[in-house]
């Protein structure tokens, strides 16, 4: 067997379904039978998975450390909100992609000054384009509504057919369907050849470059797409929850998205969804403990993981899971730690 | 004319406060190529000793003032024996997400402790109003800021240029392994190092409660101030940051004054173009290798 088939094959292995991956969106979807009564905080749960999603291409997949990508979400959620509020789509599908398009655009132009410089300097100047976009925000009031937001978004029902809820059944389903199909475009390019470039790029981007990736395009090109997601799950905040403030750009947000995605592990697309319920369920249980200090506990969660390592911590976590498999499946492990992100 | 120069002084004082604020950072990163973001917990903690003592303890501002130094030093020799220097070693992404961990965790404590609002020092009244200098009003407090500042600047590049201690504090900046080669115990300078610059940062902090305000989100507020003063002015001398500093700080007075609309937006522009023009800093390079 020849060296690139050897490639093909592996890649093929990876790219296919496992029962795994089946089970998971069948519990999600169970998940909405099991607890009828907590739409609201699942629906948070899955646009807080498609966000650290976005964060995962770049992060997980790429390699490119992001302090502000809450940019992308504040435009999303602001471009439907003002789609919404002026009536000029009404359809909510419509109104996501047209904000994850803008998203995109702004990501699009952004990237050629990410893609420059070093970790520092791009921690930097995604730090920058997150804050001058709140500042922007801030700075046109009469556009954004200032501090207020935007007040009095009322959303059309969705394909013109489901309206939205107070309960938040149909907001769910909605958000969950678009994290499927925008998941399924994810991991049907992570494992086309341009995903495997990507990985050689996060691994060396010297080698990369000289097996003849061409690094920056690539970079430009994950970028933008990860402005997109990004800007679709600031369309669907606004969408599920009708309102837009200037908290959507906060730093806070793109910190704490960096913890759903370090709690759940980078790189193989689910771990921005189980760090999302993982954080989600922190975040209730600490409010519950101490309405106001719940950030200390977020804060010590994110020093003992570090601290603890982030490698370790899930051969922790995966240590039951596999056990179970070895006893029954009788082969090796198959859930294995996702790539680390130790560069 | 008057204004230009009340802008220019205001400028140079907020300038100067910054980079005793920013300049422990610099070498940490300098140093030891560590993206510590919980730089301004330490300013924030130096900043309620101060308040602590003067406030509530009726000390005098003078003497609160070396106290918030030394208090910020201890908190800072103290995580950096116990937690920091494990994570040198580690990639940008996990000293970020230490750093803004331990960010959090400030943030929320003093929160508990102290209260959400924000905090004022008594001044002693000698600080207070204005002297008349050839037709143009000086604030005696920012002349002061000015001065001490002034002075610690001037100290910190004769320690770093005179003594045995600054020529090893270079040696490692420059090269770690080369250093440690020749002797120089690196992990001990940089602890030293660390504390100091924690030290200054607090002292920093009680100083700038008057100017930039004192509350709990301080270190996320002006979070981004020291790092833009770090990376755009780099850390291989401490002129860099020095000057770094001095724009930023008229460059911010400035736009506030004459475009007080635009808000932050002006500074924030003037980095990423700057970045993107130099990404290693206007002076020098930085700390990545």
């Amino acid at each position: 067997m020849t060296a690139p088939s050897d490639v093909g094959l592996y890649a093929g292995q990876h790219a296919r379904w496992h029962w795994g991956e089946i089970a998971f969106w069948c519990l999600a979807l169970a998940c909405a039978l099991i607890f009828p009564s907590r739409f609201l905080i699942m629906t948070e749960i899955v646009r807080l998975g498609l966000f650290a999603l976005s964060l995962d291409l770049i992060l997980g997949y790429a390699g490119i450390v992001s302090l502000g990508h809450a940019a992308f979400f504040g435009v999303g959620a602001y471009c439907a909100g003002l789609l919404a509020l002026h009536g000029i789509i009404t359809e909510p599908v419509v109104a996501l992609v047209a904000a994850g398009l803008v998203a995109m655009a702004v990501g699009f132009l952004t990237s050629f000054l990410v893609i420059r410089g070093v970790d520092l300097t791009r921690l930097m100047v995604t730090l920058g384009i997150a804050l001058l976009l709140e500042a922007l925000a801030e700075r046109y009031s009469n556009i954004t509504g200032g501090t207020d937001g935007l007040q009095g978004i009322e959303m059309a029902p969705v394909l013109g057919l489901f309206a939205f809820d107070i309960f938040g059944k149909v907001g769910f389903f909605y958000s969950l369907a678009i994290l499927f199909v925008l998941f399924l475009l994810a991991r049907r390019i992570v494992h086309s050849p341009f995903g495997l470039s990507l990985r050689a790029i996060k691994n060396n981007p010297l080698r990369a470059a000289a097996v003849g990736v061409p690094v920056n395009r690539r970079l430009i090109a994950v970028y933008t797409l990860a402005a997109f997601y990004a800007g679709i799950a600031g369309a669907l905040f606004t969408q599920t929850t009708a309102l837009a403030s200037l908290d959507v750009f906060a730093f806070e947000r793109s910190a704490d998205l960096m913890l759903v995605l370090v709690i759940g592990g980078g790189g193989y697309l689910y771990g921005g969804l189980i760090g999302a319920v993982i954080f989600k369920m922190l975040q209730e249980f600490f409010s519950d403990i101490t309405p106001e200090y719940w950030q200390f506990w977020i804060g010590l969660v994110l020093v003992v993981i570090v601290l603890v390592g982030r490698a370790r911590m899930y051969r922790w976590a995966l240590f039951v899971p596999n056990l179970i498999i070895r006893q029954f499946g009788g082969g090796k492990a198959i859930v294995t730690i996702p790539e680390s992100d130790a560069s | 004319m008057t204004s230009l120069f009340t802008i220019l002084f205001d400028g140079v004082a907020y300038g100067m406060l910054l980079f005793v604020l920013a300049c422990g950072l610099a070498v940490t990163l300098g140093l030891m190529n560590f993206v510590n973001l919980a730089h301004g917990a330490f300013a924030m903690a130096g900043g309620y000793v101060c308040a602590v003592l003067v406030n509530q303890s009726g000390w005098p501002f003078f003497v609160a003032l070396p106290l918030a130094f030394v208090a910020s030093a201890l908190i800072g020799a103290a995580l950096e024996r116990a937690l920091y220097r494990h994570l040198y070693t580690r990639s940008h992404l996990d000293q970020v997400l230490f750093s803004i961990g331990l960010v959090f965790m400030s943030v929320a404590a003093v929160d508990y402790i102290m209260g959400s609002s924000r905090i004022f020092i008594k001044l002693p009244s000698a600080l207070e109003g204005q002297i008349d200098f050839f037709g143009v009003g000086i604030g005696r407090y920012r002349l002061m800021i000015i001065v001490i500042c002034g002075l610690l600047t001037l100290g910190l590049q004769l320690i770093l240029a005179r003594t045995r201690f600054g020529s090893r504090l270079r040696a490692a900046v420059d090269d770690p392994r080369a250093a440690i080669g020749l002797g120089i115990n690196v992990p001990q300078v940089f602890a030293f190092t660390f504390a100091f610059g924690c030290g200054l940062a607090g002292l920093g902090g009680a100083l700038s409660a008057e100017i930039l305000g004192l509350d709990p989100y301080f270190p996320l507020k002006f979070m981004i101030y020291f790092l833009i003063v770090v990376t755009v002015g780099g850390s291989s001398s401490i002129t860099g940051p020095f000057l770094a500093s001095l724009l930023l700080g008229i460059g911010d007075v400035a736009g506030k004054y004459y475009v007080p609309k635009m808000g932050p937006f002006v500074i924030y522009t003037i980095m990423i173009a700057i970045l993107i023009w130099r990404p290693n800093g206007l002076f020098g390079r930085t700390a990545t290798r």
